[in-house]
């Protein structure tokens, strides 16, 4: 799962103290692996670095929880490319696509036409699998086949998420 | 590349129930097209508007360039028996017949000779693996090899246009590959054009293209990864 990504798609939806936003993230994201405060402020002074970020009201006495994250426009166009495009079809991405499904819902972006690409990408890879697989040695087949399973297991994943935006678009914004 | 069969913005309800709402696809002569989608989204219905066995409420069907919806009946019907060939997931052999017979049922249905159409039936047994199935009745074949016979019937007269509505849903995994491996390849010898319904992704990947049927609708992807 991409930490920075997510990150800057919490961020999206207002400015949040680095607080905010690790307790969005173990909750949505984090399943039973929170992330550490450390990594939190180490990502948030990058993501300021490379002007994705900028930091607002500072107040006096400052710790670190003192600051405020903007979203900048450099950083809203990388979120927006991120959802837009597939991830690569390849096995165990699973964690990427629920990050963006989460992500898409929160931010109320086109989630099923995110999934609609996904599953185009899906099928894309499936046919070159296919066509390895008629094409070549039964070990090739062998090989084309244990993706064309895993990459049907993410598709069926993709498919009853589909049905299911509805509710999840509730449940994720409240 | 042409098209060889469309339907534009086609609808089509049973009585109060919408199946279709609109539905749009074009495929091209000699592609191999899988329409997928949901339980009840409508994909049987579209298969069966664009063979012409049902008539839309609206909107078109046009094959290799002309009107299909519009035609008479009869007209429909020597169209479908003597360039459409058929497989369906059950049911669809006639069990007073042996297989190999089942197989020239089209070209007898077209007026070749009882003992040519056999023949040429019979060439269909060794393709596909059924040698010494010929005399074999439907009820004596296996789900796996009554789906190839099904197939070399759909097959056999080498239609334009093969519709298969879930060929492999009653299949296991591996006789379904199978059974697809042999259908592609005989399209493609043939130069048949194939319109494949199938919820089954890996299914849809001996297809060349997928669209996905969606409330009636089609959604065709508009974007290719490569
Ligand atoms: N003979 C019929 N009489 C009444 N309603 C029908 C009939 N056939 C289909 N329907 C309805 O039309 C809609 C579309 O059905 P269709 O058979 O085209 O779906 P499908 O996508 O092929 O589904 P499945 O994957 O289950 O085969 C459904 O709501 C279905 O209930
Ligand atoms: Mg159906």
């Amino acid at each position: 799962m991409s930490v920075p990504l997510t990150l800057l798609g919490l961020l999206e939806r207002e400015p949040s103290h680095g607080y905010d936003l690790k307790r969005d993230y173990d909750t949505f994201f984090g399943r039973g692996k929170p992330l550490p405060f450390g990594q939190v402020y180490s990502t948030l002074s990058r993501l300021a670095r490379d002007g994705k970020v900028v930091i607002s009201d500072v107040a006096p006495g400052s710790g670190p929880d003192r600051k405020r994250y903007i979203i900048t426009d450099v950083g809203a166009t990388e979120v927006e490319q991120w959802l837009t495009q597939p991830v690569e079809p390849e096995p165990h991405l699973q964690t990427v696509l629920f990050a963006k499904v989460v992500l898409a819902l929160m931010l109320d972006r086109p989630a099923a036409d995110y999934l609609d690409t996904q599953r185009s990408a899906h099928l894309h890879r499936m046919r070159e699998l296919t066509e390895i697989k008629r094409a070549g040695s039964l070990v090739d087949a062998l090989l084309a086949d244990h993706g064309l399973y895993h990459l049907e297991a993410d598709l069926r994943w993709i498919e009853m998420t589909g049905a299911r935006l509805d509710a999840l678009r509730k449940e994720v914004r409240q | 590349m042409s098209v060889v069969i469309e339907a534009r913005d086609v609808t089509f309800a049973f009585g109060q129930t919408p199946a279709l709402r609109g539905a749009s696809v074009a495929v091209e002569a000699g592609e191999i097209l899988a329409i997928m989608g949901p339980s009840g989204s409508g994909k049987s219905t579209l298969l069966h508007c664009l063979a012409g066995i049902l008539v839309p409420d609206s909107g078109e069907i046009s094959f290799a360039g002309a009107r299909l919806d519009t035609l008479a009946e009869t007209q429909r019907s020597s169209l479908r028996r003597d360039r459409f060939g058929f497989v369906f997931q059950f049911g669809q052999l006639v069990p007073e017949l042996t297989a190999v017979e089942n197989v020239a049922l089209p070209l007898l249905l077209s007026g070749v000779r009882r003992t040519s159409a056999l023949e040429r039936a019979k060439a269909w047994f060794a393709r596909l693996g059924l040698d010494g199935l010929e005399e074999r009745r439907s009820g004596e074949l296996s789900g796996g090899q009554a789906q190839r016979v099904a197939l070399a019937r759909g097959l056999v007269a080498e239609p334009q246009l093969l519709f298969a509505d879930e060929p492999t849903g009653a299949l296991d995994s591996l006789t379904g590959e199978q059974v697809m491996d042999l259908l592609v390849s005989a399209a493609r010898e043939q130069g048949t054009t194939v319109i494949l319904v199938t919820h089954e992704a890996r299914i849809a990947a001996y297809a060349d293209r997928e669209v996905m049927v969606r409330d009636g609708r089609v959604n065709a992807p508009d974007r290719i990864v490569s």
